[in-house]
């Protein structure tokens, strides 16, 4: 064992918690025009583009951060970040994988998710995103032949300019709230989805985003269009060095489903939390939005939250085609000093719209976790349909679970059920699984992930029992 | 197998167990009668490794300090406690929690833990035996079961777990007739030369399906009495009061 390895081997609690020392290039500190034009230039994008960009930062001038939420954080200095850092080697961009910095494809085979031909995952294509940057996209040219479009939000700004164009900021307004309009302003990359019509993708898509460079916020952009009829299941990973300093993740994540069109977008979200004191961790303050545009289509947002020092997001749906179904599935996981306020937004505008949403809260050590929801039914969206249901575990009795469930009803024919339940896990419990053999921690991965069941159901087969291995570690520590 | 000497238990400060002796050689079955609050599921949490106790004493389980040992390391030594209020756990498949927990014992032992195919074919064959309906099993753990149902579930898994020895705290209250004589039959299968029973009752009864080597009366934290089964019928008859 070298001596990177035995570091890695000490880094037990968060295992992704590795630096890879590389090169960058990077943006001049701060915020500000000249950064935007350094972002949009070194990304060879068309004029439209920066135009657009730097309206979004016009708007942000006059936009102020929200302060509504549950988890509070100190100011963050924006003009003491940098809003670009890429390797070097990506500077002029490797047109294959073998022209790919060694340490790129090292780091992604630590994280578990190999690059290389040979190795790559079974049926999975990935866009592996690196700070500010797309360092590689695998299956593309398979994908193609189905006239699948899977690839960088760069390169489809350079290479698909009407879709973009059409589609960007057409489900979150270039200056809807603070967050987002920053993002507008400054986003780096992200992956870009097109499912032509028709077309049922046949293999998941995946975004694997690494936090690597210091002082650095990612701002990643995601736009997926699925066209009439068709299908497609997207999932994104992320994880993030261990660090001392808070680093903010500020993403924006766009979905439209034309007439029946399904996306099913699922989410494991392992930020780096923090340490057991709550010092550092990633700010995850992040827009999902999709649109289900077109008639019979489906959203299906399915999220598993587990790292992150703050977690603020809530997948939303708009429902505006009619018969179109919106789904959201949660976990969200807080232990230490984490914290999370996370729900969704169902929005009825059609008839005949269906919403479900299942939330699974669990809070441990000096954690707080809330869910805040918002289910809208718009006036004419006759015979709405709803069903919420939060359900929050407690550990121990210095945590916190809170559930804000908003409903706005305009529209006397809809029929919304709101559950809920808060529960904690018991000595006996416990004492139960230890005589028969489990460990504390084999005992209490074992019953939280019996109440998150249901969410984790909905994630495709190859990543659940990833996703159950992180519910469990996750709360490593938490009980005994 | 087990020797239990002056065993005292406390908790919040009120003491439970007052000094038990007790002695479970290889294959006996030893059933403790006594009335209520006497100590007598004290005896089964001590034995199993409850937290909460204040324990002293000494409890030799083949060459080991019992009490040194944490309660899945007990569990994974063979020690099996049927509870007398078995717990419900949401969520948790009854299939996957057994799988799991004879995983977690194969594995402790060194042994090959069972794919899902062939738990699902032991599963059935022990849920067969005890005429267990194995619908019941892909059901959360013990969750809306009757309460004859959770006493059956905990048979089928000292069956399945195959312990040396196993502690029944008042498995029979609750059963049907019928229930108590297959479950009895379940224990009478596992009674070998090897493994030991330490059976917690009210009723006689279930010692005329259940023959025991040893009847011991347990009151006010201590063993006053010991005998063979015909001790059990006089107690049916006279009650604990001649003995207190
Ligand atoms: N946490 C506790 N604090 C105080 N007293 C307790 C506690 N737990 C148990 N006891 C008491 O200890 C005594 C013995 O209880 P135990 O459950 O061992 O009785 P038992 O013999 O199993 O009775 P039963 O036949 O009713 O099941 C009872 O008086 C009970 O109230
Ligand atoms: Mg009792």
């Amino acid at each position: 064992m070298d001596a990177r390895e035995k570091e890695i081997e000490k880094l037990k609690d968060y295992k992704y918690g590795f630096s890879t020392d590389i090169e960058n290039t990077r943006a001049p500190k701060g915020l500000n025009e000249e950064v935007i034009k350094f972002i949009s230039n070194i990304k060879k994008e068309p004029q439209w583009m920066l135009d657009w960009r730097l309206k979004a930062f016009e708007r942000l001038k006059q936009l102020k951060e929200p302060n509504w939420q549950k988890p509070k954080y100190p100011k963050i200095d924006y003009q003491d970040l940098y809003y670009y850092s890429a390797p070097k080697s990506m500077d002029d961009k490797p047109k294959s994988l073998d022209e790919l910095d060694p340490k790129l494809l090292e780091t992604y085979n630590k994280l578990g998710i190999p690059l290389q031909e040979q190795a790559r995952l079974n049926g999975i294509a990935v866009d592996a995103v690196f700070d500010s940057v797309s360092v590689a996209t695998t299956f593309k040219g398979e994908l193609n032949k189905k006239g699948i479009i899977f690839c960088s939000m760069s390169e489809a700004i350079r290479e698909h300019p009407e879709l973009v164009k059409k589609y960007l900021g057409s489900v979150i307004p270039l200056s809807d709230h603070y967050f987002a309009t920053l993002n507008s302003a400054v986003f780096t990359d992200g992956s870009f989805v097109y499912i032509p019509e028709g077309v049922r993708c046949p293999m998941e898509l995946s975004t694997y985003f690494r936090i690597n460079a210091t002082e650095t916020g990612q701002f990643e952009r995601t736009l997926i269009i699925a066209d009439k009829g068709s299908y497609v299941s997207y999932l994104e990973g992320c994880t993030a060095p261990m660090r001392d300093e808070n680093q903010l993740h500020a993403a924006n994540v766009e979905l439209v489903a034309l007439d029946d069109a399904e996306i099913k977008y699922s989410t494991v979200q392992n930020w780096y939390p923090g340490d057991k004191d709550g010092k550092g961790g990633i700010y995850n303050f992040v827009t999902k939005r999709g649109l289900c545009k077109g008639k019979n289509s489906k959203i299906s947002w399915t999220q598993v939250e587990t790292g992150s020092a703050i977690t603020w997001k809530y997948p939303s749906c708009i429902l505006m085609g009619d018969n179109s179904v919106g789904e959201f599935y949660s976990i969200a996981i807080t232990n230490n000093h984490q914290k999370a306020d996370t729900g969704t937004k169902m929005i009825h505008l059609g008839k005949n719209t269906k919403s479900k949403i299942i939330s699974k809260g669990i809070s441990a050590g000096f954690a707080d976790n809330t869910y805040r929801g918002l289910v809208d039914i718009a006036k004419k969206a006759d015979n709405a349909r709803n069903f919420t249901q939060c359900d929050s575990l407690l550990m121990g009795n210095k945590c916190g679970a809170h559930t804000v469930p908003y409903i706005k009803n305009k529209n006397s024919s809809s029929n919304i059920e709101h559950e809920a339940t808060t529960s904690k896990i018991s000595d006996e419990q416990l004492f139960y699984c230890n005589q028969r053999g489990l460990n504390q921690e084999e005992a209490v991965s074992l019953i939280v992930n019996g109440f998150c069941k249901e969410v984790l159901q909905q994630l495709p087969m190859e990543f659940a029992v990833e996703a159950q291995k992180l519910v469990g570690i996750s709360l490593e520590g938490s009980v005994g | 197998m087990l020797t239990i000497k002056d065993l005292k238990a406390n908790i919040d400060n009120k003491e439970i167990l007052k000094g038990l002796n007790l002695e479970i050689k290889p294959g006996e079955v030893h059933a403790i009668m006594g009335p209520n609050g006497s100590g007598k599921s004290t005896l089964s949490n001590v034995l199993s490794g409850k937290k909460g106790y204040t324990v002293t004493g000494e409890v030799k389980y083949f060459n080991e300090n019992l009490l040194d040992l944490e309660i899945e390391e007990r569990a994974h030594k063979g020690i099996f406690l049927a509870f007398q209020y078995p717990l419900e756990i949401p969520g948790v498949n009854t299939n996957i929690f057994l799988k799991t927990s004879l995983n977690a014992i194969k594995k402790a032992k060194g042994e090959k833990e069972l794919d899902a195919i062939e738990f699902l074919k032991l599963v059935k064959q022990k849920a067969g035996e005890l005429k267990f309906d194995e619908k019941i099993l892909s059901r959360q753990l013990n969750v809306g079961f009757s309460g004859g149902e959770k006493k059956k579930n905990e048979i089928l898994q000292m069956s399945i777990l195959n312990p040396k020895l196993s502690i029944l705290d008042e498995t029979d209250s609750g059963l049907d007739i019928d229930a108590l004589k297959i479950v009895s039959e379940g224990v009478n299968a596992l009674r070998s030369k090897e493994s030991s029973f330490l059976i917690i009752t009210h009723y006689q009864r279930l010692l005329e399906y259940i023959k025991p080597d040893f009847v011991h009366v347990l009151i006010n934290g201590q063993i006053v009495k010991s005998g063979g089964s015909e001790l059990a019928l006089e107690l049916e008859k006279k009650g604990y009061e001649s003995l207190s």
